[in-house]
C-alpha cells in the first residue's frame, strides 16, 4: 500500500539517435543556409524594398475590365479541360499498372497461394511483371509534372496537349501506386468466402475485390483531380496552355494588376472545383 | 431510428455506399451523365484529339525524343553539375520547409478556433461582447493570411520572388517557405482543433492557466502530428524544389531548363536520374524519421 507505484510511462531506451540526429540536422542547416544563398536582408535593402513596393502597389486595383476578363475566359476553361482529360489519362495509365503492381493480386495472398507453390518459373514471371509495373509507376511519379510538361512541349509542341500528357503521366504514376495500396488493403474475408464457394479468380475479383475498392478509388481520383486543376493552372509557365501562360506573360510584362486578377480567377476556380468534388465525394 | 440503421447494416454487406437504393439510382445516373458531359466538353475544348495521341505522327515524335534521351551523359563535368544541383535542391527544400514551419507555428495558434476565442478554454467568458470580438479579429486575420499564402501556387510565388530579390536559390526558398507555410498552417490548425479535450479539462480542473494548458495539455498531443505533417510536406517540397529552377529559382530545375533549351537531351536524362535518386532518398529518410518520432 505504501510502496510507490512504479511509473507506467514508457521510457524509450537510451540510444545515440537524438545526438546523431541533432548533429546531422545542424550540419544540414548550416550547409543549406550557405548553399541556398539565404540573405534575408536582401528583401529589406533598398533595391529589394523598392521591388516589393513596386509589386504590391502595382497589384492594386486588380484589372477587372471586361476587355481583360473576356480574354481570360478561354484560358480558364482550358485549364479545367486540361485537368479533366489529364486525370482521365492518368486513370487509364494508373489502373492497369496499379493492378499489376498489387502484391496480393500478383504474387501472394489467397488468390495465388495454391497455384504458386512449387512452380518457380511461373512465380518468377509473376514477380518480374510485378516489379516492372512498380518500377514504371515509380518512374512516372518521381519525375515532376513540370519536367514532363517541358519534355512534352519539346516532343509534341506548345499548347494544351503537352499539359494533358504531363498530368496524365505524372498523375498516372501516383494513382497507380495508390490504387495498388487500396487493393492491398481490402478485407480478405469476402474473398475467402467467395473462394470457398468455388468462384474463379475473375469472379473473386469482380465480386469480392472491386466493390470494396471502388469507393476509395473514386474518392482518391477526385482528390487527384483537384490537384490536377491546380497543376494545370500553372503548367502554362513552361508553355503548356491554360492560366499559367497568362500569369507568366503578365508577370514578365510587369502588369501586376493583371496578375492579381488571374490569381483571383485561380482562387475562384480552385474553390469551385474543391466544392464540386467534396459534394460528389459526400454522395459516395 | 438507430436500431433500424443497425439492422440495415447487419442485413447487407457493410460497404460504404451500400444500401443506397440500387445501382441505377437517380444520383448515380446524374453523376455519370455529368461526367460524360464534362468529358465531351473537355475533349472538344482542349483542341486535342485522343486519336492524335495514338497517331503514328505523335508516337513517332515521342519515340524520337526518347531515343535522343538515351544514353545518359555520365561524363565528369555533367555528373559534377548534377551533384551540385542535387545538393542545392536539397538545401532549398530543407530551408524552405524550415521557414514554412516557422511561419506556420507563428500563425497557427491564432488560426485555431479553440485556442483563440471559443471552446473549452473560453467557456466562462460571456458569449457576446467586445472581448470576444477582439479575440476573433486575430483569428480571422490569421485564417485569411494562411488562405492567401496557400492559394498562390509555389511556382507563382517563385516568379514573384524572382522579381523581388533576383535570380538564384533564395527566391526558391522564399517561395517554398511561404506557400508551404500556408499549407502547414492549415494542417496544423486542423490538428489543433481536433485535440482531445479530456486532458485539457483535467488540467483546467487543477487550476492551470491557459498558457499552462497549452504547454502541458495541447502541445504534447499535437507535436508528433506536426512533425509527421512537416515531413510529409518536405517530401512534396523536394519535388517542387527540383522544378522551381524552371522559373529561375535555382536548384536542379535551372540545369534542366538549360539542358532542355539547348537540346542537350543526354544531359537532361542524367538530371532526371538525379531527381529520381534524390526523391527516393528523401522519401526513405522521411519515412524513417516518421517511424522514429511517432
Amino acid at each position: 500500500m505504501n510502496q510507490p507505484v512504479p511509473s507506467l510511462i514508457h521510457r524509450s531506451p537510451k540510444t545515440l539517435f537524438p545526438y546523431l540526429f541533432t548533429a546531422l540536422f545542424l550540419l544540414a542547416f548550416i550547409d543549406s543556409w550557405r548553399r541556398a544563398g539565404i540573405e534575408p536582408m536582401v528583401l529589406f535593402a533598398a533595391k529589394g524594398r523598392g521591388n516589393v513596393w513596386k509589386f504590391l502597389s502595382g497589384m492594386f486595383p486588380p484589372d477587372l475590365s471586361w476587355n481583360f476578363l473576356s480574354l481570360m475566359f478561354r484560358p480558364t476553361l482550358e485549364t479545367i479541360q486540361i485537368s479533366f482529360l489529364g486525370t482521365l489519362i492518368a486513370v487509364i495509365i494508373g489502373f492497369p499498372l496499379g493492378l499489376l503492381g498489387t502484391h496480393t493480386l500478383m504474387v501472394r495472398g489467397i488468390l495465388n497461394e495454391a497455384e504458386l507453390q512449387g512452380v518457380p518459373v511461373r512465380r518468377s514471371l509473376r514477380y518480374a511483371i510485378y516489379f516492372l509495373a512498380r518500377g514504371v509507376l515509380s518512374l512516372f511519379r518521381s519525375i515532376p509534372e513540370f519536367v514532363w510538361a517541358f519534355m512534352f512541349v519539346r516532343a509534341v509542341g506548345l499548347g494544351p496537349f503537352p499539359g494533358v500528357l504531363a498530368i496524365g503521366v505524372a498523375y498516372g504514376g501516383m494513382l497507380g501506386k495508390v490504387y495498388s495500396e487500396i487493393f492491398e488493403g481490402v478485407n480478405d474475408r469476402p474473398l475467402e468466402a467467395l473462394q470457398s464457394l468455388g468462384a474463379n479468380k475473375l469472379q473473386i475479383f469482380f465480386y469480392g475485390w472491386f466493390p470494396q475498392a471502388l469507393p476509395n478509388f473514386v474518392s482518391y481520383t477526385l482528390y487527384r483531380w483537384e490537384c490536377a486543376v491546380r497543376a494545370s493552372a500553372i503548367l502554362g509557365l513552361v508553355g503548356a496552355g491554360g492560366l499559367g501562360q497568362q500569369i507568366e506573360i503578365s508577370m514578365r510584362m510587369f502588369n501586376f494588376n493583371e496578375v492579381l486578377t488571374l490569381l483571383m480567377i485561380l482562387f475562384l476556380m480552385v474553390a469551385g472545383v474543391d466544392y464540386l468534388s467534396a459534394r460528389v465525394r459526400a454522395m459516395l | 431510428m438507430n436500431s433500424r440503421t443497425a439492422l440495415k447494416t447487419c442485413e447487407t454487406i457493410p460497404l460504404r455506399g451500400g444500401g443506397r437504393g440500387g445501382k441505377f439510382g437517380a444520383k448515380n445516373v446524374l453523376v455519370l451523365a455529368a461526367t460524360v458531359a464534362l468529358f465531351v466538353w473537355s475533349y472538344r475544348g482542349a483542341e486535342i484529339e485522343l486519336t492524335q495521341l495514338f497517331s503514328r505522327d505523335s508516337v513517332q515524335q515521342i519515340v524520337i525524343y526518347i531515343k535522343k534521351l538515351i544514353p545518359p551523359d555520365f561524363s565528369a563535368p555533367v555528373l559534377h553539375g548534377a551533384l551540385k544541383g542535387t545538393i542545392e535542391t536539397f538545401a532549398i527544400s530543407f530551408m524552405g520547409t524550415l521557414m514554412a514551419v516557422g511561419i506556420a507555428l507563428s500563425v497557427v495558434f491564432f488560426a485555431s478556433r479553440n485556442l483563440i476565442y471559443s471552446g473549452l478554454l473560453y467557456e466562462m467568458e460571456p458569449k457576446q461582447g467586445w472581448k470576444r470580438t477582439a479575440r476573433m479579429l486575430p483569428y480571422l486575420a490569421a485564417k485569411s493570411l494562411l488562405n492567401v499564402l496557400r492559394t498562390i501556387p509555389e511556382m507563382v510565388w517563385a516568379l514573384i520572388f524572382v522579381f523581388m530579390v533576383g535570380l538564384g536559390s533564395f527566391p526558391g526558398v522564399l517561395a517554398l517557405g511561404v506557400h508551404t507555410g500556408g499549407v502547414l498552417g492549415k494542417l496544423f490548425g486542423e490538428v489543433l482543433e481536433d485535440v482531445d479535450t479530456q486532458p485539457i479539462e483535467s488540467l483546467q480542473a487543477t487550476g492551470a492557466t491557459r498558457m499552462q494548458i497549452l504547454f502541458y495539455g495541447i502541445l504534447p498531443q499535437v507535436l508528433p502530428q506536426f512533425v509527421a505533417y512537416t515531413l510529409y510536406r518536405w517530401e512534396v517540397n523536394i519535388r517542387v524544389a527540383a522544378v522551381l529552377g524552371l522559373v529561375g529559382a535555382g536548384g536542379l530545375g535551372q540545369r534542366i531548363h538549360i539542358a532542355i533549351s539547348l537540346f542537350l537531351e543526354n544531359q537532361l536524362l542524367t538530371l532526371i536520374i538525379a531527381i529520381y535518386i534524390l526523391v527516393t532518398i528523401v522519401d526513405y529518410l522521411s519515412a524513417y524519421l516518421r517511424r522514429k518520432v511517432i
